[in-house]
């Protein structure tokens, strides 16, 4: 069991985010924190990615002169694929941004249940 | 030329659309002229790559020169191919239908309409036309951030849906990736291709059975498959007539067809992959029954077309979990065929909408006398929805049935019996207000107020197609279909 | 010539387009109809010749499923739906000209239009010659005749077209199943007399297909309990009750009875499964059910919407009986019924028109002030109830014959039956109009010619059927040589040993 949670230890970090984000999302109601939660999500994504990167004792991937051996270089992919989920994070979180500012213009509040009810007249 | 039709066909939208918003500020006109050249550009290029690959095999293209399985390839097959130049054939209608100034109601401003319009094309294409487990997430959230501004765009009610829809969205989207991080964490490759190879070495162990059960989530949620559809309604309804057309016809069907490529392309047959397809199977059989129930309970015309569509897209994924030729086929003539007509209701009823200000079945009495075209149209397209001859929704449907036959899946045949049966009511309710109402008593006859032109083209062209394409299902289902249906049931 | 049929299909679906084309000129608008309705009926006799002569005209067009094409044939059994339904067509032309003009009705136009698509798929459904043709022409006749049901747009007439789109439209979606089934049990199979069904499945299956089907084609055909579509649907103007609801619908209904009973199924295959029995039974007892329930109806449309029901039955008996002469005598009563049933529809809408009454104690001394009206009238009554000399009398002796020649004499007690209450039913209308004292003084003239005229043709040309059955068209000729293709090999697969 402890040999369990030790030996994956990233992964469980990654795994006890993405709840968060998860519980966030779903179950906040406040608008703001929902896209909070998201942006938690989206860091467990990236999280799990990078671990599964990561070798024991091995270096970030960027050539060091004389080191040739592959196995001292993590796995350079998943960070290549992670850059662009940023990417892709980010302007989630700024066409999220852009949504919220207009509803908040609009309502003057960012709580979900009061925007429904004020939806619903 | 040929050998780069692949790129050519995603790359030119996306070049389009960093350019058309620019042009746009000198002049709306030519910036919708450019927006249709590309699309019609697209749509040509994607027919023209289709007819190719079907009389010489598979086209691939190694993005940046590097070979697979290390580089990003695009792959035109029969499959990828055909549901390209169905993507990009319709998108060529919504455009002209939207118009420079884009009638149907967008707050954006014509060049960024046009420009969020392309980038939700090039996403589309993309998903389809990718090789690559992780393109298809970086093109699945291209489409999606593209279609979020669009959505966003009808107003205050459309915002708040879009902003609900953007988080279950990127919960769907991130649960692909992990998805595909386990994939890639079990085989080592990203390439959909080379995947498929490796796959087999290891699909008795648990994380590949919840690598395939995180992707069959996302896409499910990305496809509005009940009861993950949730988001559907609200967003199909409050946004612009263009934008709902186009989305409603091919977004959540461009999702099915990435549920297909990874569980028929990807995945081995046997192990998680078989029993997602029991799963979903049963989902869908109360995907078109729950549909249809829900469509029959409202009010506003859009959001009955929304909540119909959840059930077709049941009709669709239940095709995928029944797996037998017949029902293969059904499920993709479907895809076909629920895009052209979904396509060709909601750019009818957002018509109406733009001109009349009507949505509520109840005031669309009378209709049938002002919109006498777009109305004809909207009782081809719906009795195509029911699944009447000698319309495309007839074929695609005797196909479902003949499969679930075959199978002897008899509560999927009662489900398809029954849901046609629910359709009749539901879209006879409309004919009825539409045609057998007189508008209230005492208020003057509304004059003929049918569509301008360029909107009025698109609805009857895809309305032609309904009933031209059910008579030449054949060829279709002949041509292409059978062509596009996994290696082992392909002809 | 191969293509015949396909263009006495489309004749009337072109007519259709100029008629919604020609909204604004009545008299033009009218006038596609005659034209279309003459070139129809004459395409469909110019092909008499040679399926007497024991040939097929046949054509097949686009590809529409695996090995299933468009497929148009006229045969012998296919030509006599279709020159009934094109010959009475003509007639029924010229009285919706006379009663939609004198009724003063809107929408005038789609009611043709409607009409014209009606026309095609009666066509279609007449020269299909397989089951997915078939089922095209089946679900357009069915939404062609929507908007005639509703025509009134009053809610007793929605309410009535709801009701017959259930029935019809449900019973179909159970048709395209048993169809489905067919298909994957016999891909591209096309009708063929005495069935191609027989050791393609189990029994217990192909008896599930058939039930299906036989609920799909029922609706139409009006077998209890799928009736009461019927007798709702008589807010309809009445020369669309006249034509579909006596003739080309329900009639669609028992064609395709017959059709699925002795061209799919077959008669061996029916007797082996058992069902050839329950379809028997569920007849007779629509017969005699419906004309009880006839005589407890006051409405005048009503009572001949039941009789109908009950008169739809003995052609699905004589199809269940399957020998030759019942098969034979099924077949002409769908021409004889269609002349005798027209007559009367064609008499009460008359009736409507004139005096906008149809409660029958209102009919009280009509007679003697419409007396061609009425005396066309007597004699279609005559003719349902079977009186010798009228043409019910010829079909009702074949299907009587039929019932005594496959043993089951039981059912021509119920031929007699149902002959007693016919005249229970319509004798009290003719006295109480030729005797009866009227309410009020009230005077009431003869309907003008366009109204009279089809009328009094219908009853003269069931009076010489009734003398001359093959006078004219040869319909007895026809049904005689389609009972005796359809029965050419029955009993041989069982006398000869062989299991299904």
């Amino acid at each position: 069991m402890w040999e369990n949670l030790s030996g994956y230890l990233n992964y469980w970090l990654a795994a006890v985010l993405l709840l968060i984000g998860l519980y966030g999302m779903l179950g906040r109601p406040n608008l703001v924190k929902k896209l909070m939660a998201m942006n938690i999500l989206q860091v467990a994504a990236i999280l799990f990615f990078i671990a599964l990167a990561e070798k024991t004792g091995a270096t970030a991937p960027i050539e060091v002169k004389g080191l040739h051996d592959v196995s001292a270089y993590v796995n350079p992919l998943p960070h290549a694929l992670m850059l662009t989920a940023i990417v892709v994070g980010v302007s989630t979180t700024g066409v999220a941004l852009a949504l919220l500012i207009r509803i908040h213009r609009h309502f003057g509040t960012l709580e979900e249940p009061e925007i429904l009810e004020r939806m619903r007249l | 030329m040929t050998a780069h039709l692949p790129v050519l066909i995603v790359v030119l939208p996306l070049a389009a659309a960093v350019i058309v918003p620019l042009i746009s500020l000198a002049s709306a006109k030519a910036a919708f002229a450019v927006a249709c050249l590309t699309l019609a550009a697209a749509a040509v290029a994607s027919c023209k790559a289709l007819s190719h690959v079907l009389a010489h095999g598979a086209l691939r293209y190694e993005l940046g020169g590097w070979a697979p399985p290390w580089g990003i390839e695009y792959v035109v097959d029969p499959l990828s191919g055909g549901v390209a130049a169905l993507i990009a054939l319709i998108a060529v209608c919504v455009v002209v239908y939207a118009g420079p100034q884009v009638n149907g109601g967008s707050s954006a401003r014509g060049g960024m309409f046009h420009g969020l319009f392309l980038l939700l094309v090039t996403g589309l294409l993309g998903i389809v036309l990718t090789g690559d487990m992780f393109n298809l997430y970086v093109f699945l959230e291209i489409s999606s951030l593209a279609a979020y501004a669009l959505l966003a765009s009808g107003g205050i009610r459309g915002t708040v849906a879009t902003f609900r829809y953007l988080i279950v969205g990127t919960i769907a989207a991130t649960f692909y990736l992990l998805g595909t991080g386990y994939l890639y964490a079990l085989t080592g490759t990203l390439n959909m291709a080379d995947m498929a190879v490796r796959l087999t070495a290891v699909m008795d162990t648990r994380a590949y059975g919840v690598a395939v059960v995180l992707i069959v989530i996302g896409l499910a949620i990305k496809a509005a498959l009940f009861p993950l559809h949730g988001w559907l309604p609200d967003a199909y309804t409050y946004a612009p007539a263009p934008v709902t057309g186009f989305i409603a016809a091919v977004m959540a069907k461009v999702s099915a067809y990435a549920l297909f490529r990874v569980l028929y392309f990807v995945t081995p047959a046997e192990g998680a992959s078989a029993q997602a397809l029991m799963l979903l199977g049963w989902v869908s059989v109360i995907a078109v029954l729950a549909g249809s129930i829900l469509a029959m309970a409202q009010q506003d015309i859009r959001r009955m077309l929304a909540y119909s569509s959840v059930g077709q897209m049941g009709y669709i994924v239940l095709g995928f979990a029944l797996g037998t030729p017949a029902a293969l086929i059904g499920s993709l003539l479907h895809l076909f065929g629920h895009a052209v007509m979904k396509g060709c209701l909601f750019l009818a009823v957002g018509g109406i909408r733009w001109r009349t200000g009507i949505y509520r079945i109840s005031d669309y009495a009378g209709m049938g006398r002002r919109m006498p075209l777009t109305m004809a149209a909207f009782v081809v397209a719906a009795l195509a929805m029911i699944g009447l001859p000698p319309t495309l929704g007839f074929f695609s449907k005797w196909y479902l049935l003949s499969g679930a036959v075959e199978a002897g899946a008899w509560l999927f045949v009662i489900a398809l019996v029954l849901s046609s049966l629910l359709g009749i009511v539901y879209f006879f309710r409309v004919f009825e207000f539409a045609y057998l109402k007189a508008p209230e008593a005492g208020q003057p006859t509304p004059p003929r107020q049918e569509l301008p032109l360029h909107m009025l083209a698109p609805i009857l062209v895809l309305t032609a197609a309904v009933l031209v394409f059910g008579l030449l299902n054949q060829q279709v289902v002949g041509g292409i279909i059978r062509h596009a249906l996994p290696g082992a049931l392909a002809p | 010539m191969s293509h015949y049929p396909l263009l006495a299909v489309l004749v009337s679906l072109l007519a259709a387009g100029a008629i919604l084309l020609s909204d604004r000129r009545p008299n033009v608008r009218e006038a596609w109809t005659f034209v279309a309705a003459a070139v129809k009926f004459l395409l469909v006799v110019s092909m008499l010749p040679t399926v007497l002569a024991g040939g097929v005209i046949e054509a097949t067009y686009a590809e529409l499923l695996p090995g299933w094409s468009l497929h148009l044939r006229a045969d012998l059994f296919g030509l006599i739906f279709a020159l009934l339904a094109a010959g009475l067509w003509i007639l029924t032309s010229i009285y919706s000209v006379g009663y939609m003009r004198a009724g003063h009705y809107t929408h005038q136009t789609g009611y043709f239009a409607s009409f014209a698509v009606c026309l095609s798929a009666t066509m279609g459904i007449a020269f299909a010659g397989n089951l997915i043709t078939f089922f095209l022409f089946y679900e357009m006749l069915t939404l062609a005749t929507y908007p005639l049901v509703v025509h009134d747009r009053t809610e007793e007439a929605v309410a009535a077209g709801r009701k017959y789109l259930a029935y019809t439209l449900g019973a179909g979606q159970l048709l395209l199943l048993a169809i489905v089934a067919i298909a994957v049990l016999a891909p591209g199979a096309a009708f063929q007399p005495g069935g191609f069904l027989m050791g393609k499945a189990p029994l217990g299956v192909l008896g599930l297909v058939f039930v299906l089907g036989l609920i799909g084609v029922g609706a139409k055909a009006a077998i209890m309990p799928l009736h009461s579509w019927l007798p709702a649907a008589m807010v309809a103007p009445t020369p669309v009750s006249a034509l579909l609801h006596a003739v080309a619908v329900v009639k669609a209904g028992t064609f395709g009875c017959l059709r699925l009973v002795h061209y799919v199924f077959g008669v061996d295959l029916l007797r082996a499964m058992g069902a050839d029995t329950v379809l028997a039974v569920a007849a007779a007892l629509t017969i005699l059910l419906a004309s009880v329930r006839a005589l407890g109806e006051q409405n005048l449309k009503r009572r001949l919407a039941y009789s109908t029901v009950s008169q739809l039955s003995y052609i699905v008996l004589g199809a269940a009986l399957g020998s030759t002469a019942a098969v034979a005598g099924a077949m002409f009563h769908i021409v004889a019924h269609g002349f005798m049933k027209i007559t009367l529809f064609f008499c009460a809408g008359a009736i409507y028109v004139k005096t906008h009454k149809l409660e029958i104690p209102d009919l009280a001394g009509l007679g003697r002030q419409m007396p061609i009206t009425f005396g066309a009238f007597t004699l279609g009554a005559l003719g349902l109830a079977g009186t010798p000399l009228f043409v019910g009398f010829i079909s009702k002796w074949n299907l009587g014959m039929g019932a005594l020649q496959s043993g089951q004499a039981v059912f021509l007690a119920v031929f007699v039956a149902s002959g007693i209450l016919n005249f229970a039913y319509f004798f009290p209308i003719v006295y109480t109009a030729f005797f009866g004292r009227p309410g009020q003084a009230m005077r009431f003239d003869e309907v003008g010619a366009a109204l009279w005229a089809p009328l009094a043709a219908t009853a003269v040309v069931s009076l010489i059927l009734g003398i001359y059955p093959n006078a004219g068209l040869q319909f007895y000729h026809l049904a005689w040589s389609a009972a005796e293709s359809v029965m050419a090999g029955a009993g041989q697969a069982l006398a000869g040993g062989g299991t299904p």
